[in-house]
């Protein structure tokens, strides 16, 4: 008999998919709302079961779903890593849904509420079963599930800018699954398999005889150039800001905080769990890895700073954090890819933390989003104001908060690789400095007293300033005190992989 | 002879190829949404159609037990058969998305150049 918890990977994505399901035969939108945050905490609570049992113990598993062996049965596979990227996926989804659901709820038209929280629902089934699928055919078909989910809460708010721009961010979507797709399809063709373990095993067979290094490398680069445009690496970005930055907070806060972090969770657990990292850096795909990551993190960085829309201006930052990712990855250290790691774990709170700060200081002045016209708006909410400042500071890279340490951790990593170092060495500088440049006025505007502005009179919002804004600040805090024991549990679930 | 033996052999391999590079690059850079939906069917459909060509193996017949013949040997591959259908099925459902946003897009507008569509937009929006 199974012990329970290898049944949770299972029971989350099971869990998220029938929520998603029964959504639209609930009463109304603020009980599909309910749910929706049931299912996200549920998710998070099963998670942190799964972490108490394996981390201790530094187990690896797989579950066979229904029992059904390969090539007709499918796979799940779990391990520290796994388990605790399903954790932050389902805790940052729950206070996203929590801190943004005033927002939610008056940019969503009514009838369409219930379908909203059907989209979050599968958009969570998703990302879990990306992180712990041992299937690449069927990472494939929860990429395309993933697509549907996530334009469909951009394009919720029912406008033709959010039509236009979700229009846009599917038309690249289906580029990069496409692109994906005859990647799988190549492998699958080259290997005879579809689960992780039987291909890898094949895999190293072939790179033994040396024959098939140009096939392999076309399926690396075209499974990366796939991951590449679906999570926003330079030069592949230009439809995020406008995604991102028209969607409603709580979407914003989930798709730059944890959509874009699915896709490389699954890449790289391709990478180890198919290629083996040696083999992948023997390729030389890492290498452009690091070239795009650099080029992204000054280009999202310098679009930032001309940015005059918040939320836009976050997305544009976003950008540059996902160049980060992509440095880490392309470091060919091993400590290079556990900061990588460590900074998609920070980014999945920070990010969040910040559009929900920004939308709430955004309602408290008549839905205002230009940075010059929420002057003083900290005063109004100073939690939002509070959590803003602690988001942004941590983005530039303050000590004691999360941003921070992964600069530290990727900065270690690069002294580790000659070759490398003085590229990001110089990347991370000019970067943090940018950082500096469009977060600090940006946090000094929202605190410096405007006497002119009128504030728009609305309700507390007692799940922001209660729950979502104290958990995320408290996380960003967390990570920054943390660091090097979470690092150690990082590269402990990557040896595992 | 060789080569037009071997291209003749990986026909369906070079028209998959062709196919998907084609539907790609109007993918891509199409104005048009509708043509853009169908460049996305037409990408999509070279990918089984490799796939489907890679599981045929020549002389078998498809994988359905009618005679009591268990011999793996007598069949296709059947693996890829049943990855086109579920493709087919992801398929259909971003086609239908993304027509039900333009259905959207030209009940506004009247147009499906999506550049026109989005510097109307933009005009709205000043």
């Amino acid at each position: 008999m199974l012990p329970f918890y290898y049944n949770i990977p299972a029971i989350s994505i099971l869990l998220c998919m029938i929520a998603g399901m029964i959504m639209p035969l609930l009463p109304n939108g603020k009980v599909a709302l309910r749910v929706a945050m049931g299912v996200s905490a549920g998710v998070a609570l099963l998670s942190a079961i799964l972490m108490i049992n394996i981390i201790p113990v530094n187990e690896y598993f797989t579950y066979m779903m229904g029992h059904f062996p390969a090539p007709w049965g499918n796979e799940l596979s779990a391990g520290p890593l796994e388990a605790m990227i399903a954790f932050i996926f389902g805790l940052v989804m729950f206070l996203s849904l929590v801190g943004g659901s005033h927002t939610i709820f008056y940019d969503i038209l009514p009838g369409k509420q219930k379908m909203y929280f059907t989209m979050m629902s599968m958009l969570l089934a998703s990302l879990l079963a990306m992180t712990y699928t041992n299937d690449i055919f069927t990472g494939y078909v929860f990429i395309e599930i993933s697509t549907i989910a996530a334009c469909a809460i951009v394009v919720a708010r029912d406008t033709p800018k959010t039509i236009g721009s979700t229009i846009r961010y599917l038309t690249l979507s289906l580029l990069g699954s496409g692109l994906f797709l005859i990647g799988v399809v190549l492998l699958y063709c080259i290997t005879g398999h579809l689960l992780m373990p039987n291909i890898q095993e094949q895999v190293l067979r072939l790179v033994s005889t040396g024959l098939y290094t140009v096939p392999l490398t076309v399926v690396a680069g075209l499974l990366f150039s796939g991951v590449a445009i679906k999570s926003a690496l330079f030069p592949f970005g230009g439809w995020l800001p406008m995604a991102h930055g028209g969607a409603t907070t709580a979407s914003s806060a989930v798709l730059s905080g944890l959509v874009l972090k699915g896709y490389i969770v699954m890449l790289v657990k391709i990478f180890y769990r198919v290629f083996t990292i040696d083999v992948i850096r023997d390729l030389n795909v890492t290498n452009i890895m690091f070239a795009c990551g650099l080029a992204g993190m000054i280009y999202g960085s310098i679009e930032a700073f001309r940015e005059e829309h918040i939320k836009r201006m976050l997305a544009h930052s976003s950008m540059a954090q996902i160049g980060y990712v992509f440095m880490g990855l392309g470091l060919d250290v091993n400590l290079g890819v556990a900061a990588a790691f460590l900074q998609i774990m920070v980014h999945a709170f920070v990010k969040p933390l910040l559009f929900l700060c920004a939308g709430r200081l955004s309602e408290v002045y008549d839905h205002e989003k230009s940075s010059y016209r929420l002057r003083g708006s900290a005063h109004k909410d100073w939690i939002a104001g509070i959590g803003f400042t602690l988001g942004a500071m941590s983005m530039v890279g303050i000590p004691l908060l999360g941003g921070f340490t992964v600069k530290y951790y990727l900065v270690t990593s690069a002294m580790m690789n000659p070759a490398k170092l003085w590229p990001a060495l110089i990347t991370l500088m000019i970067s943090a400095v940018m950082n500096a440049l469009y977060y600090i006025p940006e946090v000094i505007a929202i605190w410096t007293r405007c006497e002119l502005c009128t504030p728009n009179p609305v309700d507390s919002n007692r799940g922001f300033d209660w729950i979502a804004a104290p958990i995320l600040s408290a996380a960003t805090l967390f990570f920054g005190l943390n660091g090097y024991s979470l690092i150690q549990l990082i590269q402990r679930g990557l040896a595992l992989l | 002879m060789n080569i037009i033996s071997e291209l003749i052999n990986d026909r369906f391999m070079i028209a998959a190829v062709l196919l998907f590079g084609l539907g790609f690059m109007n993918l891509l850079l199409q104005k048009n949404l509708i043509k853009k939906i169908i460049a996305f069917n037409v990408m999509d459909s070279a990918i089984f159609l490799f796939l489907a060509s890679q599981g045929y193996i020549n002389g078998r017949i498809a994988p359905i037990i009618t005679n009591g013949i268990l011999d793996s040997e007598v069949y296709i591959n059947p693996i890829p058969s049943g990855l086109v259908l579920t493709g087919i099925v992801v398929s259909v459902s971003v086609t239908a998305f993304f027509l039900a946003l333009t259905v959207r897009l030209y009940g506004i507008y009247k147009t499906v150049d999506f550049d026109e569509i989005m510097l109307l937009v933009d005009k709205e929006a000043e």
